[in-house]
């Protein structure tokens, strides 16, 4: 008697369980195609409405009431100099808090409580922080509504989610590198600094991007502590200290000022100025994938 | 069956002498009671550089090892072995004192070291390990290169001399000079196994220790690696006391020169010492009834 070849095709609950296999990849697929086709949709018609002026003059310019002759120029500068302030304020404070819980902290009550805080404070609304920036910096110490006060407020509104990120990344690190930094003789501090932050620096430097994002497009907060939508001059690098007490407005109250407007060209100014936004976002990103991947190779 | 009655009594005896002696706590009861000596726990000859007394370790609540009493010669082999969670890691991890890391753990008893208790009070324990250098169960290399790897004890330790020649002189103690010497700015993690092992114990050597402590060091290697790193061990005890910790009951014959036998009540609490004593004697005629089931395959 011949011996039958043994079939292999799928057949019975094999078939079945490919086949659920299979649709499930074009579901997931189709999730991701959603999620990017609605993303890409935006950008062609912010694209599409706002590529018409963005020239160099818009960039420089300052703001007018005639649309053609209106720039970003404060608004652009702005935005750098009030995230400048509060990520340099942020980024030291948040890290070292990090490092604080992660490696030095006794588990103890103090430490949950401080935990539980930090992540309330993470989802606590952007206005909030306005209103504590408006209350403390604008009037408490009397700053009025200037960079320096706009810088604390962003400082204070990120510094929670960098925390909370830094940790995470500090956490990452396997406990046999510092394990075998403290074997060959360091101190806690040189384990920190020489084996567990250089692991950590690209989970750190992603949580700074997500901030900086985040505090780039804050709109709520800086209107609250008084950043004007109409200005003709802006902060000079030459000045600094001058500059950090100067009035300003950031580049979304200037896209939320032109899209009120009925006027249908300004519409296009505030395409352009999102273009601008957009592009700013995303060479930050770009430039944390690059450090991220300079630290992981060396 | 007599006999083995009598092995039974005497090991009962000893283990409720030795929950009594743990119990006491301190050393002032310890010494006064009269130790039950059995002759299976035996004091090497020769210099002693670890001397400890009524030693034990817990993780909160739990006794993980106790009244653990030995000395362990210097520039000699000793191997810790036992079954999982006897407590020979744990024991070990006290030398250096690698334990203080764990929270909760708590060391007791005496551990002398060169005839300085290293848990007195003013202690450092970064004193302390830069003396006596660990190598882990698992390769940890940093995620440096290998000359960084190998010099990030000398640099953090300010360690004069050049970094080439700290460099060189470990990476060839540790037989992995020939290997590396036209890598030295690879990464760590781009060796094998085995060589990130001895890049591990180079790294160790780069400190001038005067112990290093291994745990397990080939438990995650193949044998030919694991072969290597047992020359190599062997090579080192001219001018290193090495203290061992493995799974494998022919490595601790081939490598050590003295074997302590640890054995745990129910897993992780209270390890204590069942045996001790040099290696050919504890493998070719144990005096413990318990190491002879254990060193024969009968348990663990």
């Amino acid at each position: 008697m011949a011996a039958e070849a043994l079939k292999l095709q799928a057949a019975g609950s094999v078939a079945r369980r490919q086949w659920v296999a299979r649709a499930s990849r074009y579901l997931f697929l189709g999730a991701t195609l959603a999620a990017l086709s609605i993303l890409a949709l935006l950008m062609f018609l912010t694209a599409k409405e706002g590529l018409g002026r963005l020239e160099l003059d818009f960039i420089t310019n300052y703001p007018s009431r005639f649309a053609d002759k209106a720039g970003i120029r404060p608004a652009l500068l702005g935005t750098i100099w009030v995230v400048g302030v509060g990520v340099v304020l942020a980024i030291p404070i948040a890290v070292g808090t990090a490092i604080w819980i992660e490696e030095f902290a006794p588990k103890n009550g103090l430490l949950a409580f401080v935990k539980l805080n930090l992540a309330n404070l993470a989802g606590v609304p952007s206005i909030i922080y306005g209103i504590l920036g408006l209350a403390v910096f604008v009037r408490f110490y009397n700053m009025g509504p200037v960079i320096l006060a706009a810088g604390f407020t962003l400082a204070l509104m990120i510094i929670p989610m960098t925390v909370i990120a830094s940790q995470e990344a500090i956490r990452q690190v396997p406990p046999s590198q510092r394990d075998g930094a403290l074997a060959l003789g360091a101190t806690r501090w040189q384990a920190v600094w020489h084996s567990v932050l250089p692991s950590a620096v690209p989970g750190i430097m992603t949580g700074i991007i997500l901030a900086v994002s985040r505090a780039v497009g804050e709109t709520a907060a800086i209107i609250m502590i008084g950043g004007f939508t109409f200005l003709q001059f802006s902060p000079s690098i030459f000045t600094p200290i001058q500059s950090l007490m100067d009035a300003f407005t950031i580049l979304p109250i200037q896209i939320y000022g032109w899209t009120i407007d009925p006027r249908e060209e300004f519409r296009q100014n505030a395409a352009a100025a999102i273009i601008v936004l957009m592009v700013g976002v995303m060479a930050l990103n770009i430039g944390a994938a690059l450090i991220r991947e300079r630290f992981r190779r060396s | 069956m007599r006999q083995l009655i009598t092995r039974l009594k005497e090991s009962e005896l000893r283990e409720t002498e030795e929950r009594l002696r743990a119990s006491a706590g301190g050393d002032a009861l310890a010494g006064d009671l009269p130790a039950v000596d059995t002759g299976a726990i035996r004091s090497p000859d020769g210099d002693a550089l670890f001397s400890l007394r009524d030693v034990g370790v817990w993780y909160g609540a739990k006794h993980a090892v106790s009244g653990i009493t030995m000395e362990i010669p210097v520039r000699k082999v000793t191997a810790l072995i036992g079954p999982s969670g006897c407590g020979k890691s744990t024991l070990l991890r006290c030398l250096n004192r690698m334990n203080d890391l764990i929270p909760g753990a708590k060391v007791e008893g005496e551990i002398k070291y060169h005839g300085a208790n290293i848990y007195a009070k003013k202690v450092d324990p970064v004193e302390v390990r830069r003396r006596i250098g660990m190598v882990f169960q698992k390769p940890n290399p940093f995620p440096k290169s290998i000359k960084d790897n190998v010099t990030f004890g000398a640099k953090v330790n300010g360690i004069k001399g050049s970094p080439d020649s700290i460099c060189e002189r470990a990476l060839r103690q540790a037989a992995l000079w020939e290997e590396v010497k036209n890598d030295l700015n690879k990464s760590g993690l781009a060796l094998s196994g085995g060589q990130q092992q001895r890049l591990c114990i180079a790294r160790a050597l780069a400190v001038q220790p005067d112990v290093i402590l291994m745990d397990e060091p080939c438990s995650a290697l193949d044998p030919i690696a694991t072969l290597k790193i047992e020359d190599l061990i062997r090579e080192l005890t001219r001018e290193y006391t090495i203290i061992i910790v493995t799974h494998n009951m022919q490595q601790a014959a081939r490598v050590s020169d003295y074997t302590a036998f640890l054995l745990a009540q129910e897993h992780g609490v209270n390890g204590q010492l069942v045996e001790y004593g040099p290696t050919n004697e504890i493998f070719t005629n144990p005096r413990d009834k318990r190491t002879e089931d254990y060193i024969t395959g009968r348990f663990g």
